[in-house]
C-alpha cells in the first residue's frame, strides 16, 4: 500500500470480518441476533463493540444458539425491522431449517457467512461445504473475493435483498480465515452516501396494527405450488436487480463488481477457469501469467451462485474449448456442486466444450499458483483432445 | 357482534391476486363450523341467570352477552356440551340437531 | 379489576377448527380477551396454529405468525427487540405453544429468551402430549398414561417417567413473573393474564388445558377434568413474582387421583398400585412446593 492511501482517513486496514462489520454498521440494521462461532467471530465481535459504544443505535441479541439468531431475525424482520446476522458451518447448519422459514416468508434478511469445512472430520478452516449444502434452502448467496468486496456487498446486499420484486433473504460468503482474517486496506463508504443509496426498509410484509396480518400462513397442496413459483419468480426478478444494484453502487461509489458473474480475460479465452471467493484473486494473477506466456486462458468468477447466472453460461458454452470448475466441496457420489450447475447451463444449447471439475480448497488448503496453472494446463489437455481425468482432487497425495 | 364467514369470498383468481409471500389479512372466515354438531345448545332464558360462565368457557367463543340475553352462533358452535355442562342453573340442554 | 362482566364481548379468536371441548382453544380466546388488539402472536407448530391458520381461514383477529417448532422463544425476543427498536407503544408480545413445544424443542430457545429479559409472555398450553401429531408423549406426559408412543398392555403402564415441572424450571430463571393455571379456574387464568400483562419483561404461564380426544373423555367434560386434576393434587395454582412464591388455591384435602385418573380413556389400565405410586409423587411434589412458599395466601 501506498503512504497517500493510508492518509486518505476514509481507508482502514481491516480484517474481512472487520470489513463486514463497518460494513452492517453503514447500513443501520435495527435488530442484529447472532452467535459466535469461528471465524465469524470478529464480525460479531465488532458489532457489540459498535452497539457499546453507541456508534450503532441498534438493538443486539446474545442468543443462545444460531437456530435462534435466525428465529429472532425473523421475529424483527416481521414487525418491519432491518436485520442482520452472521454464522458459520455448523452454526448454517443449526439454522438450516430457519433459513426456510424466512426464505418462504419472503424476510429480506442479510447474513454472513464466513464460510468454513463441515465436520467430520472437524476442522475451523475454510471451504464451500457449508453454505453450498444450503443451495435448496431459497436464499440468494454470493461469494466475495476480499474484504472490500464484502464490506460492499453488505450494502448491496441489503437493497438487493429488500427490493418489493425480491423480498428475499441473502447470504453473503466469506472464505474463513483467508479473507475473514486477512487484513488488507479497505475503503469505507460515506454515511450521507449509503443513506441515500439505501433508505430504510419499507414492506408490505409485516405486521400492521391498522390492517392485521396472518404471516407465515399454512398453504394446503392446493395452494403451495402457487407460493413455490413466487419464490422462484423472486429469484429471477433477482438476477436483473443484483446488475441494476451493481450499476447504481459504482455510480456513487466508484467500485463495480459485475453483479452476477465476474470475467477476467474471457473474451478471447479457450481455457477458462470458474471459481467463487477469494481463489479467484489467486486465479488472476495466474492469468496474469499465463497471457504473458500467450495462453488465451480466463476466469470467470462466479458471484452468485443462486440465483445462478444460467444465461451466461449458456453463452460461454458456444465460445470457450474447455472449461473448468473449482469446487471446494463435492457432492459425495456425483461431483462437485457448482460443477454440475456450470455443465448443465454450457450444455443446455448443445455446446462442443470439454470440462473438468477440480476438486480443491478442502477445509483451509491452499489453492496455490502451481495448483491453478496444473488446472489451465489439463483444460488445454482437454481441449487438445487428451484423455483427461473429469473428476480431479487437486493436490490429493495419493489415489 | 361476532366474527362473520365471508360470504363473497373469492380464491385468488390470477398470480397478482394471491398474498405476497405466505401472508394474509388476519381473521378471514371462508367456511362455518356448524357441519361439526351433532348435538345443539338450547337455553332457557327463564332460568339463564346471566352468570356468563358459558359465555367465559366456550372454547370457541360462540355466546354472545351483548344484547342483554345470551344468544349462541350457530355457524361456529361445535356442540361441544361445555356450556350445559357447566351451567349452575342447568338453564342449557343439549339437543340433538334437528329434533327440537 | 378483572371480570367476566367486563371482557369484551369482540373475540379475536374464532371460527377456528380444534375439536370440540378443546382446552387449548379456551385458553388461547380468553388470552385474547385481556391481551387486546395491539397483540403480535407468535405461534410454534402447535394444535392452535394448525387450527387457525389454514389459507385462507385466518382464526385470529390480530396480528399472528406461525414459526418453526423450537423458535418460539427467540421468534419473541426479536419481535421484542423490534418493537424496541421502532418504539412502538402498547404492544403485547405473546408466543402460545404447546407442551412439547415448550419443555422438549423449545426450552432451549425459551430459557435463552427469559435470560435476555426481553418483554413478552410466553404461554404454555399443556395438554400433555403431541397432540396435533396424533397423541405422542412429550416430556409433559404424565406418569402411567397411554399415548401412541406409550402404549400400554398387560405389562406395561404406557408413560413411565412424571411430568417435567416447568414451573420450577422457570423460578431457576428468577424470571419477573411465573404462574401455573388451569382453564377449570378461569377467574384465576384472568387474573394472571391481567397481571402478566401489566409486568415488562419475560413472563409465563404454564396452564392445563384437558383435551378430550388425547385424553379420552367427554367433549363436555373439560372443565371438569380441569377442576378434578386441582382437587386431587395433581396440578396446582401458583405464582412467582419477586422471588416468592404463591399458592392461589389449596384444596382442603385432596380427592384420591382415581377420581381424576378413571374418567380418563388414557388412565384406564391403571391399578390400585399405580395410584398409590402418583399419589405419593404428588406428596414430594407438594413437598417441594411448601418449601418455595413463604406466605400462603389462604
Amino acid at each position: 500500500m501506498s503512504a497517500i492511501e493510508l492518509r486518505n482517513e476514509n481507508k482502514k486496514f481491516l480484517s474481512g470480518d472487520e470489513a463486514v462489520a463497518e460494513g452492517v454498521k453503514l447500513c443501520r440494521p435495527d435488530v442484529i441476533a447472532a452467535y459466535p462461532i469461528t471465524p465469524q467471530t470478529v464480525i460479531v465481535e465488532k458489532l457489540s463493540e459498535f452497539v457499546a459504544s453507541k456508534e450503532m443505535d441498534c438493538q443486539y441479541l446474545h442468543v443462545e444458539s444460531e437456530h435462534s439468531a435466525m428465529a429472532a431475525s425473523m421475529g424483527a424482520s416481521m414487525m418491519g425491522s432491518r436485520t442482520f446476522t452472521a454464522t458459520s458451518s455448523q452454526g448454517l447448519l443449526y439454522m438450516c431449517e430457519m433459513l426456510h422459514y424466512v426464505s418462504g416468508s419472503r424476510f429480506p434478511i442479510v447474513m454472513v457467512n464466513a464460510n468454513r469445512t463441515v465436520a467430520a472430520p472437524w476442522n475451523i478452516f475454510g471451504d464451500h461445504r457449508d453454505s453450498l449444502s444450503q443451495r435448496d434452502s431459497g436464499w440468494m448467496q454470493v461469494y466475495v473475493e476480499n474484504g472490500q468486496e464484502a464490506l460492499d456487498m453488505v450494502i448491496q446486499s441489503y437493497k438487493i435483498a429488500e427490493n418489493q420484486s425480491v423480498s428475499t433473504p441473502i447470504m453473503i460468503n466469506l472464505d474463513g480465515f483467508v479473507l475473514t482474517h486477512t487484513y488488507e486496506l479497505v475503503s469505507i463508504p460515506e454515511q450521507n452516501q449509503v443513506d441515500e443509496f439505501l433508505p430504510p426498509y419499507s414492506t408490505t410484509n409485516k405486521f400492521d396494527f391498522e390492517n392485521p396480518k396472518s404471516l407465515c400462513f399454512t398453504a394446503s397442496p392446493e395452494w403451495q405450488t402457487e407460493f413455490r413459483y413466487q419464490q422462484y419468480e423472486a429469484m429471477e426478478n433477482a438476477k436483473k436487480v443484483i446488475q441494476e444494484v451493481d450499476k447504481e453502487f459504482s455510480q456513487v461509489f466508484g467500485r463495480t463488481y459485475g453483479g452476477m458473474v465476474e470475467e477476467y480475460h474471457c473474451s478471447d479465452a479457450d481455457y477458462i477457469l470458474v471459481a467463487m471467493g477469494s481463489v479467484a484473486g489467486t486465479a488472476k494473477i495466474v492469468v496474469d501469467k499465463l497471457r504473458k506466456q500467450g495462453k488465451k486462458v480466463g476466469l470467470v468468477k462466479l458471484r452468485f451462485y443462486r440465483p445462478f447466472p444460467k444465461e451466461y453460461f449458456k453463452k460461454l458454452g458456444k465460445k470457450a474449448k474447455a472449461v473448468g470448475v473449482i469446487d471446494r466441496d463435492i457432492s459425495f457420489g456425483y461431483e462437485g456442486a457448482v460443477y454440475s450447475d456450470v455443465k448443465a447451463a454450457l450444455f443446455s444449447q448443445g455446446a462442443d466444450v470439454k470440462t473438468i471439475n477440480f476438486i480443491a480448497g478442502i477445509s483451509g488448503r491452499d489453492i496455490t499458483k502451481e495448483f491453478l496453472a496444473e488446472m489451465y494446463s489439463q483444460l488445454e489437455a482437454i481441449g487438445n483432445g487428451d484423455k483427461v481425468e473429469e473428476i480431479q482432487f487437486t493436490g490429493l497425495r495419493w489415489k | 357482534m361476532k366474527p362473520r364467514v365471508v360470504k363473497d369470498f373469492t380464491y385468488p383468481r390470477t398470480k397478482e391476486e394471491l398474498p405476497f409471500g405466505p401472508g394474509s389479512q388476519a381473521g378471514v372466515l371462508v367456511e362455518v363450523n356448524s357441519g361439526w354438531r351433532t348435538f345443539k345448545p338450547v337455553l332457557d332464558h327463564e332460568k339463564c341467570i346471566n352468570c356468563l360462565r358459558c359465555w367465559l368457557l366456550c372454547p370457541d367463543g360462540v355466546i354472545s352477552k351483548e344484547n342483554g340475553q345470551l344468544e349462541f352462533d350457530f355457524d361456529y358452535c361445535k356442540g361441544c356440551g361445555i356450556c350445559a355442562y357447566e351451567c349452575p342453573k342447568k338453564a342449557i340442554v343439549m339437543v340433538k340437531e334437528g329434533a327440537e | 379489576m378483572v371480570s367476566v362482566k367486563n371482557l369484551p364481548d369482540k373475540e379475536l379468536f374464532y371460527g377456528h377448527k380444534a375439536c370440540q371441548g378443546c382446552g387449548a382453544a379456551i385458553v388461547a380466546r380468553l388470552a385474547m380477551k385481556i391481551l387486546g388488539e395491539r397483540t403480535c402472536v407468535a405461534l410454534p407448530a402447535s394444535c392452535i396454529s394448525s387450527v387457525t391458520t389454514i389459507y385462507p381461514q385466518m382464526s385470529f383477529f390480530v396480528n399472528n405468525m406461525t414459526s418453526s417448532f423450537p423458535a418460539t422463544g427467540a421468534v419473541l425476543s426479536g419481535m421484542a427487540a423490534a418493537v424496541k427498536a421502532q418504539g412502538l407503544k402498547e404492544v403485547n408480545v405473546l408466543g402460545l405453544a404447546g407442551d412439547g413445544g415448550t419443555i422438549d424443542i423449545g426450552i432451549q430457545a425459551l430459557s435463552g429468551a427469559i435470560e435476555r429479559g426481553d418483554d413478552f409472555l410466553y404461554i404454555c398450553y399443556d395438554n400433555e402430549a403431541y397432540m396435533n401429531t396424533g397423541i405422542q408423549r412429550s416430556g409433559l406426559t404424565p406418569y402411567g398414561a397411554w399415548t401412541t408412543t406409550t402404549p400400554t398392555n398387560n405389562n406395561d403402564i404406557g408413560e413411565k417417567k412424571f411430568k417435567k415441572n416447568l414451573f420450577e424450571i422457570l423460578i431457576a430463571h428468577r424470571i419477573p413473573y411465573a404462574a401455573t393455571a388451569n382453564v377449570a379456574y378461569p377467574n384465576d387464568l384472568l387474573k394472571k393474564l391481567e397481571k402478566a400483562k401489566g409486568i415488562r419483561g419475560p413472563k409465563v404461564l404454564h396452564i392445563l388445558a384437558p383435551c378430550p380426544t388425547g385424553w379420552g373423555y367427554k367433549t363436555e367434560e373439560t372443565i371438569e377434568i380441569g377442576r378434578l386434576a386441582v382437587q386431587t393434587g395433581l396440578w396446582y395454582l401458583a405464582e412467582y413474582e419477586n422471588n416468592e412464591v404463591t399458592l392461589n388455591y389449596r384444596p382442603k384435602d385432596f380427592k384420591p387421583v382415581k377420581e381424576y385418573l378413571a374418567k380418563q380413556k388414557r388412565f384406564r389400565h391403571l391399578k390400585d398400585a399405580d395410584f398409590q405410586v402418583i399419589e405419593e409423587h404428588r406428596d414430594e411434589e407438594w413437598k417441594i412446593l411448601e418449601r418455595h412458599l413463604r406466605k400462603d395466601e389462604e
